[in-house]
This record gives structure tokens, sequence and C-alpha cells, in this order.
């Protein structure tokens, strides 16, 4: 959202109310205590007003993010004090191949979950941008997985994905296919949790799409008729293009999201922060819930939280790069 | 010149029976899950144990709702979710109206960072910070009290931005500005001018806070105990294992989705309006 805030921001010299207003032509130059009282407040009210923001934000967002990095720097067990080791849990980190092996895991079901879902969400975009009979309808229902909690999609999507009766497994069975064992596969297990962000995701991106779609001018495709372009090219030509900058979006939101992925894992694996016997589906925010609230070390948690942070801005800075490139060409 | 361009595409064209059957399938794919949580709270485990499992809801889903209300506390859990819910709904809109129009409407010293900070920590997700906040909280003695829930979500950024992009075009400066000419306070000027005018844009704000305080889950999953939980840490002891039977945890799973699912249902229209003027703007 980095890039879409800076171009949707205004410009700077917006009216402002809040001035001061300089003295009325033929007004009285000693002004009453009362205009005065009037000025100060209008100078103060803008700072009172992001005040209760700034100090909630500060104590509990900001502060708490950027003390990370310095809990990272230290030994600190559950319900111990802290204690200054340096670079030692980076290098416990850097050269533990549980580590290795949990951002492996996010990136492959991060790919998983994201390409699917902002595929299919571009598709039921286009669909959904046709006139419609039904189209509140259709556009609550597949909103309504992003209203359903981590937790509750998770353990429906637990017995649908169930070893002996989930309906999956059923489904591949009506067509011939043995029974898959979805929780306890490396793959298997991957694609299932792959699933539920799929289904939980899709229709929003769907959405945000769509908005995007409805935000192209109609003389684009006119012209691109014109020039005997057919549906299919006009998506091509003019929808895609068009929506760049939206896709974009998504791709940084989702990619983040997946970067952060917890509660689905964790449920699938039934409460466990292990990410399944062979560790096949540990994330790194499993590995970071394991480091700190199974193994009580929270140094560890919080050097894992502030790579990952990192890895964060890293992907942030690469989209944006992307992005530039991507328009002076 | 425009009079001799066909015209084509002015309106969406209308949908074809493929569209319709698409749109229709996937639909159905969207709301399964729902439904079979319905059919699992509705029988008992040994029934959802076998293949075929019933495709059709049974009759116990009373007996497993209770169930699951005296084994993980889902009725103390949807009081507390509840509780924690709307105090965080109320502050985040009030604070982030407030401070949205002090950056939409205002000029000040310091406003540019100060914006500036808040954008550009919007897309810093809140789990990273957990191991800070339990301590904090863990210093404060708040830790696994509701208040060490509600404490880091009383505002957010994004909200500050959504009610910032709002104001910026709903509220025209000459109104503000005549406002001040008659004399009237700056706060008088956000109760009878701002507050009206911005209250489809926080109801927005509100309908998506609270269903992001509802189905908050790593925070208060790390802070509560299964004593004092909300809905996301009952379900998440649900789903530990605690409980064997399927049947009672959906059963749970279908009383603490559905307070924020008959929200939805009855104010999607609003919600999906403001999911994409939201993406519009943002």
């Amino acid at each position: 959202m980095l890039i879409e805030t800076r171009a949707a921001a205004p410009p700077l010299d917006v009216p402002a109310a809040g001035e001061p207003l300089p003295p009325a032509a033929g007004a009285p130059r000693r002004r009453s205590w009362r205009s005065r009282l009037h000025a100060a407040e209008a100078r103060t009210a803008p700072y009172a007003y992001v005040a209760p923001f700034f100090a909630i934000f500060l104590a509990f967002g900001l502060f708490p993010l950027i003390y990370t990095a310095w809990i990272s720097l230290h030994r600190y067990r559950l319900g111990s004090r802290m204690s200054w080791i340096g670079l030692d849990n980076y290098v416990w980190l850097f050269s533990n191949p549980s580590f290795y092996n949990a951002l492996w895991k996010t990136i492959t079901i991060g790919v998983l979950s994201t390409v699917p879902q902002l595929a299919i969400a571009l598709g039921l975009a286009h669909l959904l941008n046709y006139k419609l009979r039904g189209r509140t309808f259709l556009r609550v229902a597949m909103l309504m997985p992003y209203a359903t909690s981590v937790a509750a999609a998770t353990l429906v999507f637990a017995l649908i994905f169930g070893r002996d009766a989930g309906l999956v497994n059923g489904l591949l069975g009506a067509v011939g296919i043995d029974p898959v064992d979805w929780r306890n596969g490396d793959w298997t297990a991957q694609i299932a949790i792959s699933v539920i962000v799929i289904w939980r995701w899709t229709g929003y991106n769907a959405l945000i799409y769509l908005a995007g779609m409805q935000s192209i001018p109609a003389d684009l495709y006119k012209a691109a008729a014109m020039d005997g372009a057919n549906r299919w090219q006009q998506f091509l030509h003019v929808t895609l293009p068009g929506l760049r900058p939206t896709i974009l979006f998504t791709i940084v939101v989702s990619t983040i999201g997946a970067s952060q992925l917890f509660g689905e894992p964790l449920l699938f694996g039934g409460g466990q922060a292990n990410g399944g016997p062979a560790n096949q589906y540990q994330t790194l925010g499993l590995f970071m819930y394991q480091q700190g609230w199974q193994f009580g070390q929270l140094g560890r948690a919080a050097t894992v939280a502030w790579v990952m942070f990192l890895l964060i801005i890293a992907l942030v800075l690469l989209n944006a790069w992307v992005a530039r490139r991507r328009t002076e060409r | 010149m425009t009079l001799l361009i066909p015209r084509r595409r002015r309106a969406p064209d209308a949908a074809g029976r493929p569209t319709y059957l698409i749109l229709g399938a996937v639909t159905l794919l969207f709301l399964a899950p729902f439904y079979y949580m319905l059919v699992a709270a509705s029988r008992p485990m040994s029934e959802m144990n076998v293949w075929p499992p019933p495709l059709l809801p049974g009759d116990d889903l009373w007996t497993n709702v209770l169930t699951a209300i005296r084994q993980q506390s889902i009725g103390l859990a949807l009081v507390n979710s509840l509780l924690v819910s709307v105090t965080i709904t109320v502050a985040t809109v009030l604070f982030c109206t407030l401070a949205g129009y002090a950056f939409a409407k205002m000029r000040f010293r310091g406003r540019n960072v100060l914006f500036g900070i808040t954008i550009g920590t919007m897309m810093i997700p809140t789990s990273l910070s957990v191991v800070p906040l339990y301590s904090i909280m863990a210093d404060l003695g708040l830790a696994g009290t509701l208040p060490s829930v509600v404490l880091p979500s009383l505002v957010t950024a994004f909200g500050v931005f959504f009610m910032r992009q709002y104001l910026l075009q709903s509220v025209p400066d000459d109104l503000i500005k005549a406002a001040r000419m008659d004399g009237a306070t700056s706060l008088r000027t956000v109760w009878s001018i701002v507050l009206p005018i911005a209250r489809p844009g926080m109801a927005v704000l509100g309908m998506l806070t609270f269903m992001t305080a509802w189905n908050d889950y790593f925070w208060p999953v790390i802070t509560l105990n299964s004593t004092n939980p909300t809905v996301q840490v009952a379900l998440n002891n649900l789903g530990s294992g605690y409980v064997p039977d399927t049947a009672v945890i959906m059963a749970g799973t279908l009383v603490g989705t559905l307070p924020v699912l008959v929200v939805f249902v009855l104010l999607g229209r609003q919600i999906v309006g403001g999911i994409i003027a939201g993406a519009v703007k943002g």
C-alpha cells in the first residue's frame, strides 16, 4: 500500500482550515481576549486531534516494533530478566536448519496460496464486471470467507481434509484416487493450508480488482474495439495494464500476509507449534511462536520477528523498484 | 467524432449463461464450508467419521452447542469478545476520525512527518511486535486480561488513513471556513459539521474494525489463557485437542462465527462498498 498511498496523497497545499485567519480589513487592531482564545484553540486543535491516536500508536505500535530489535540482542527467557548477548541470537538463528526450513516453507506455502488466489480473483473480477443479476448477493457471498476468522476456517477445513471421512478424500475416491493423508504429508499439508488461505482471501481480492476495473475509462475499451480487439485481447491490452497498480498492491498485501502465516498451520496441526511431525508446514510465524512460548526463548522469538520485519521491508522495496522500473520503460 | 464511434462497452455487457454458471459454482464453493460447519455441528461425531459423511443437518445441534459452551466457556468467550470488539471499535472510529480530520483538513507544523510515520507503518503486521507487547503487558500487570487485548488495538494507522481519504473528499473546505467566520470553535466545527458528514465513512470503518477485532487471533492466543478467553482463543483451545470431538468443535465454531456473519449478511452491502471505496482511494 506504500506505493498506492503515495499515489493517492493529495497535493500538500490543501486549503488549511485550522490556520488562524488574518485579521479582516477594518477590524479593530487590538483583538479581544475572546478572539485570542479562539485563535489559540484553532492552533492547538490539530494536535489535540492527533494526540490520542499517536499516544496509543507510539506506546503499543511503534515502540514495541523497535523494541523488538533491542530485545533480539538479549538473552530473554520467559519470566526472567534480559541479559545482553550481542548478536548471539542472530548467530544461533542463521546457523539453525529449522530457521531455513521455516523460511522455505513460508515461501512455498506463500507461492502456493498467493498465485492461485490472485489469478482466480482476477478471473472472478472479470466475470463480476459484467452486468449481472443478483450482484450484491454474489459480492457478499464472496466476501463471507473474509469475514470468517482464521480459527473457524481452519477448523472446518481440517475436517474437510480429514483422512478417513473428509469430503476431499471422498470426492477423490469417487474418481478412483486413493485417500490422501493430507495432514501428515509434506506437500499435501502445504496444499491444504494454501486452500484455506485461498478460500479466505480470493473474494476479497476479486472485489479489489473489480473496483480497479471499474475505474478504467470506458473510452479505452471503445478504442480497442474500434481497432478490432476481441474480448480476450481487450482483457490483455486494456484491463491488465489498467489494473497494474491494483495488482501490485494486492501482490504486496498478499505477500506480507503470507509471510505472517500463523493461525492456519497452527490449528491445522491441532495446535502444535512444530508444523507437523517433520516440520513440513512450520512457517516463520509458527517458528517464532514455538521459540517464544513453547521453549520460553523470548529473545530468540524477537530475533525471528526482527528478521521477518527486515524481510518485509526488503519485499516492499523490491516491489517499489519493480514498479518504478516498469513505468520507466 | 464520438457520435461516429459504435457505442459498445458504454455500459458493461450483460452476462451470458457461462458467466452465471461459473460464478454460481464458485459461490457454492465459497459457501459450502459454512454449510458443512452446520452439518457437522448438528450430528454426533460418530456419524461424521464414516464415509460417506451425511450431507444434511441432523438434530444434535443444541446438544453439541451446549457441550461446547460447557467445555470451553464459549459463553464467557462471546461476552469477552463482544466487550473487546465494541471497545476497540468505538475507540478506533473516534480517534481515527479526529486524527484523519486533522490530517485531511488542517495545516500544522509536523503534519507531513506525522502522516508519513502513520502510513509508513501501516503495512507492518502487528504480529511482529508480540514479544515486546508481551513484556509490556507483564510489566503493567495486565497479562492474561482483556485490557491487554484491547490496548494495542485501540487505534490503527489504516483507520487514520481511511478517514483522512474519506474526509478529504466529502467535507467542503468552504463549509469549514464559513463555520470559522461565524465564530465557531474548532471543536464546535468538528461536532456540528465534520461528524455528520463523516458518519457513513465512520460506519464502514466501524464494521471493518469490529470484524477484525472479533477475528483477531495471534496476540489474544499469546496473552490470554483458557480460563478467560475471547472467541478465537476458545476456538484455538477447541482445536488444540483438549476436546477431540469434531461435533463439539464445529458447534463451537458455528457459535463463534455466527455473530460476525449475521452482521456481515445484514450490512454486507455497505461493507462491500467500503472495501471497494477503500481500495480505490487506498
